[in-house]
């Protein structure tokens, strides 16, 4: 494998392992229950993205014709990310979960 | 116009093809026929749980709106980053309610989940009416300059796509 390809590879796991990284660590240091799905589901997106880049670009390089089955990666996410966070808000709504002292506006319960 | 008792859903079965050509990762003769009768198969044998899928209006509309969520979710990724290793004290959450002007259940469902996606958001609940989203933000200083930007950078665009 040409080095380069070495490189961008390398380089894009690292992005996403870092954007992982930082939405975990939003999830340990965010202070309620709704700052906290913000993590997650930021994670999700760039951090996902990243290693599904490095991932695509080492296959196709690997086999010499383009491997593009990690599309169907971010497309599983992309539709089930969102759909989970909003039915955990939705969840904590119910419970009637505190929020932090300062937040804005008001969590309904219907 | 494709019939629609033979072919009830030509959408769905493009999207099927393409996701059985992704998952055997190969484009063989075989595996073309393969995934071509399932993707005409299988919206046959569940068209009865789907009641309503919208008809694309502006597919050229799809193709930008895609591009702009896209880059948006890899700016804002970066904006969020530095929110959650900064100071938490200093950031200002809110809920804040976004009146809807889509009455279409799946442009909804799409809205709610651009939302979420681009960070920053979280789309956290719809009025039974269909008329309001219910939006937990990160940080925001001004509210109504954050739905002005949701309704013009989102909601427009889909308005287009989708026959409302």
């Amino acid at each position: 494998m040409e080095p380069w390809v070495e490189w961008t590879v390398s380089i894009a796991i690292l992005v996403g392992a870092v954007f992982v990284l930082v939405g975990s660590i939003g999830l340990a240091r965010l202070q309620d229950f709704y700052m906290r799905l913000h993590g997650p589901t930021k994670a999700t997106t760039l951090g996902a993205g990243g290693t599904i880049l490095g991932s695509l670009i080492f296959f196709s390089a690997q086999r010499g014709a383009l491997s593009l089955q990690e599309v169907l990666i971010t497309l599983f996410l992309f539709i089930t990310a969102p759909v989970s966070a909003h039915m955990l808000a939705k969840a904590a709504m119910h419970l009637k979960i505190g929020r932090r002292s300062g937040t804005r506006g008001e969590p309904w319960d219907q | 116009m494709l019939g629609s008792r033979w072919l009830p859903y030509p959408g769905m079965s493009l999207l099927l093809w393409a996701v059985w050509l992704l998952l055997v990762n190969k484009i063989t003769l075989d595996h073309v026929l393969l995934g071509a009768l399932l993707a005409w198969l299988m919206p046959q044998v569940t068209r009865l749980f789907w009641p309503a899928v919208p008809r694309l209006r502006r597919f050229d509309r799809l193709l930008a709106f895609l591009g702009v969520v896209h880059w948006d979710i890899l700016v804002a990724n970066v904006t969020v980053a530095r929110l959650i290793l900064g100071p938490p004290s200093k950031l200002r959450p809110a809920f804040v309610e976004m009146p809807l002007d889509l009455d279409n259940d799946f442009a909804i469902t799409v809205l709610a989940n651009t939302i979420s996606l681009t960070p920053g958001t979280v789309s956290a609940d719809v009025s039974e009416d269909r008329k309001t989203l219910l939006v937990h933000v990160l940080d925001v200083d001004d509210a109504q300059a954050l739905i002005r930007h949701i309704k013009y950078r989102y909601e427009r665009p889909l308005r287009e796509v989708f026959p409302c």
